[in-house]
């Protein structure tokens, strides 16, 4: 692979992602505003440090509007403005592309986390527990939800993608034990909520953010399987062009 | 290596079939390295679909395909530094400058040209600050030109390069074709006008529903289908007959079209001095009076209806 391209095609993805403002407030803006609102206005009722349960929330949100909506909706514009097809056919290829767009990712993730961590302290939040493993499960939810997002990104036509990514975000920050504890919510959805690859990523990091013992094996056992299944349906059914 | 051979482009029995519908039908052609090479037809003949495959996009069905000596499509990381693509349409990110965008390319190949020399040759030199979005679309495509040409490539690739361009635009990316082939690159264009391929291209194929009709220098396929004629312009309904009698050619080269009338026939000082004399005898004005040999338009059109 060209390093120099993929690391051209990477700064100029940032580039947009940066200036593309509808972008920012999903990315940041929102996964700021929960924790502010959450934290400082009105306090999810939970047992212990509010801060505590909402940061690793507010992370896992993070991870998903990155990964899911940002990238998504930015590759299902490229696709249908047939940039995906142009650099195909440059020294960058296909596989370039790709590991230029996961750079991206991680890139806008590390503003993300930096932003996050930086409001929780200012809050009042302590960093405690396990924090190397944390960054394994958001790793593994990177991989899911950028499978999920590709996947909508290579089979839909753009404005659908933009609209199905948008509403999934929003059902799974609120499925997603993000921002409020699930036992919130009645049985029968609580049941889907644990199957779905947003509340299995909070509650990973949310164990291992609090005593790498806690981490509950079911939440990680659901976050591995679609971070396999997931990418592995993007890869056999997205098409370059629309 | 295959830096000496004769032929940068070889393609022999191309298919390529999406799913009932047979898009190239057994295409064969040859392009020279360093000449301009034309494929013509009408939409849908296969066009795209043969430059996509020669780029690497699709792959054949059947045939041999070989862009400078590598299989386009297994051997794609090796030729793609040495190609240069213009898309018919799209391409490029709205949100990115057009100086942006091209020096984002010139990361993509060793030793690329100077991103503002390429604005200044494709005239996009005030533009370079304006985001992609707001192009307008002869802009677009002076921008996609460039991109195709910043690599240096060996050959480029031109799907229908000046729809959408203004005359001034055209007539600049056609100097700058010529001036690409006087380097040596070797160029495949695709394109509806005719003119473009008759002043423009070495050698032109005429391709219709996925197969070559004809193949040659402009020159000869104008003098394939060798229809001289004589046309001139007087009142309408002339009696045809009369006047085929009188001008001693078959009444079956003799038409007419609103007080339009050609004759299809090798035009002589005789015959048209009989013509003209026979005018004056009916008392039938003479306007417009021309005599010429047959246009790429008459051949590509007689081509591509007949099997219509």
């Amino acid at each position: 692979m060209n390093r120099r391209a993929v690391l051209a095609q990477a700064r100029s993805e940032t580039t947009l992602g940066l200036r593309r403002g509808e972008s920012l407030v999903v990315t940041i803006g929102i996964p700021v505003g929960v924790l502010l609102f959450f934290g400082r206005v009105s306090q999810p009722t939970v047992d212990g440090d509010p801060l505590a349960f909402l940061v690793p929330g507010v992370l896992a949100l993070a991870v998903m509007s990155s990964a899911m909506v940002s990238l998504g909706i930015g590759t299902g514009f490229d696709r249908r403005f047939g940039v995906l097809k142009r650099l195909g056919s440059t020294p960058l290829g296909r596989p370039g592309l790709l590991a230029a767009k996961t750079l991206y990712v991680l890139a806008v993730e590390v503003i993300q986390i930096s932003v996050l961590l930086a409001v929780a302290v200012a809050i009042g939040w302590e960093p405690a527990g396990g924090i190397p493993l944390a960054v394994l499960f958001l790793l593994l939810g990177t991989i899911a939800f950028a499978g999920l997002g590709m996947l909508m990104a290579g089979t839909l036509r753009a404005e659908a993608n933009l609209a199905l990514a948008n509403g999934l975000y929003l059902v799974l920050l609120f499925l997603g034990g993000m921002a409020y504890p699930l036992t919130r919510l009645p049985g029968g959805v609580q049941t889907v909520a644990n199957l779905l690859p947003a509340a299995a990523l909070a509650e990973s990091v949310r164990g291992a953010l609090a005593e790498p013992t806690d981490v509950p094996l079911q939440s990680v056992v659901v976050l591995l399987v679609w971070a396999t299944v997931l990418p592995v349906l993007a890869a056999r059914l997205f098409r370059w062009e629309e | 290596m295959d830096a000496g051979a004769q032929w940068a482009i070889e393609v022999a029995g191309l298919e390529k079939t999406y799913g009932e519908r047979r898009a190239v039908d057994g295409i064969s052609l040859c392009v020279a390295r360093g000449e301009v090479f034309g494929i013509l037809g009408p939409n849908g003949a296969g066009k795209t679909t043969t430059v996509e495959v020669l780029e690497g996009y699709r792959r054949a069905d059947a045939g041999s395909i070989r862009v400078l000596g590598l299989d386009p499509w297994s051997e794609g990381e090796a030729l793609r530094p040495r190609i240069g693509v213009m898309l018919q349409s799209g391409g490029l990110s709205p949100g990115l400058r057009t100086i942006e965008t091209l020096r984002l390319y010139t990361a993509f190949y060793d030793g690329a040209d100077d991103p503002e020399q390429l604005l200044a040759r494709v005239g996009l030199t005030d533009a370079a600050r304006t985001p992609v979005r707001r192009l307008s679309g002869g802009q677009y495509q002076r921008l996609s030109l460039a991109l195709a040409l910043v690599g240096r490539p060996e050959v480029v690739f031109l799907d229908e390069p000046t729809a959408g361009m203004d005359p001034r635009a055209r007539a600049a990316t056609w100097d700058l074709v010529r001036a690409l082939r006087d380097q040596g690159t070797t160029i495949v264009l695709t394109t509806h006008y005719l003119d473009e391929a008759e002043s423009l291209c070495d050698r032109i194929v005429i391709v219709d529903h996925g197969r070559v009709v004809a193949a040659g220098t402009p020159d000869e396929l104008t003098g394939a289908a060798p229809r001289h004629e004589i046309r001139f312009s007087s009142r309408p309904g002339l009696d045809l007959a009369a006047l085929a009698a009188a001008i001693g050619v078959p009444l079956a080269v003799c038409t007419e079209d609103a007080g339009e009338y050609r004759i299809a026939a090798a035009s002589d000082a005789r015959l048209v001095g009989d013509l003209a004399a026979h005018l004056l005898a009916v008392g039938a004005p003479l306007d417009a009076l021309s005599t010429g040999r047959t246009t790429l338009e008459d051949v590509f059109l007689q081509l591509t209806e007949e099997d219509a």
